[in-house]
């Protein structure tokens, strides 16, 4: 019999994604693939904080996990939005060839 | 049952989420994040989370993702050219990074209560008792997100105008 599952498996499932994510946006250069590995950190927060619910048996970090995803909808809203803008500027979704602030 | 599901589900988000930073063509990454997605919404099931279950399916795998997938057609992003592998860099930040995941690991292992936390079935909070909380003791950040959410919609037409 495999040994039953805790809150601790969450809490290394969260740490495994939010640990991808960072990778991914260290690694990756179109904006578009970080603003996903973005999403997948926000995903994983959001993972701890519903375990931790369960956990302590209230409803309150369902309820911050519920921001959380409004919060990440904004976010995604308006970062796509500042991306169409840049790529109608700039005609490049790379983030080392959009390098105006650099010197 | 409940271990064999979550380990299922839980391997399919790492696996996704592998698959999502290491695909160069950003169609492929946005599928593999709506894996994610799913297999998370799963492990809330699993948690007693039935509402925010849907809500991952409906805002994230629905919304947030057809607006992803949106924007790589409208930007007409190609298959990314991946930059020289640094063989230095390489072997430096793996062993690091390796270090940072079982050092995690091993608190999460050892730091952790050992409570059975998962029972497939056992719902702590439907979505009666989480749409109470939110209007009784929540109330004023319920009504602080719908004005950020408003911020963000004119934000978003204000960027997306032509003269910018």
């Amino acid at each position: 019999m495999l040994a039953p599952i805790t809150t601790g498996h969450y809490l290394v499932l969260s740490a495994a994604l939010l640990l991808i994510g960072a990778v991914g946006i260290l690694m990756r250069r179109n904006v578009v693939v970080i603003m996903m590995s973005i999403e997948l950190i926000l995903n994983a927060v959001n993972i701890n904080l519903v375990a931790f619910d369960k956990y302590l048996h209230k409803l309150n970090g369902q309820i911050f996990a519920i921001f959380v995803i409004t919060v990440a909808v904004a976010e995604a809203a308006v970062g796509l939005g500042i991306l169409i803008a840049l790529f109608r500027n700039k005609e490049t979704v790379l983030v080392d060839e959009i390098d105006l602030l650099k010197w | 049952m409940d271990v064999v599901l979550f380990l299922l589900f839980a391997s399919v988000a790492v696996g996704c989420a592998i698959n999502l930073v290491l695909q160069t063509h950003p169609i492929s990454s946005a599928l593999s994040l709506i894996g994610v997605m799913g297999s998370l919404a799963v492990l809330y099931l699993l948690l007693g989370g039935e509402f925010i279950a849907a809500v991952q399916l409906i805002v994230y795998a629905g919304a947030i993702m057809v607006l992803f997938v949106f924007v790589i057609m409208l930007l007409n992003a190609g298959a990314e050219k991946r930059p020289t592998r640094k063989v230095l860099r390489t072997a430096v930040a793996l062993p690091l990074l390796f270090t940072l995941a079982g050092v995690g690991a091993w608190l999460a292992a050892t730091q952790t209560p050992k409570t059975d936390a998962v029972k497939f079935g056992a719902y702590t909070a439907g979505p009666a008792e989480v749409g109470r909380a939110i209007f009784t003791s929540y109330l004023l950040p319920f009504e602080v997100t719908s004005i950020l959410i408003l911020i963000a919609i004119l934000g978003a037409i204000v960027l997306a105008r032509k003269e910018i």
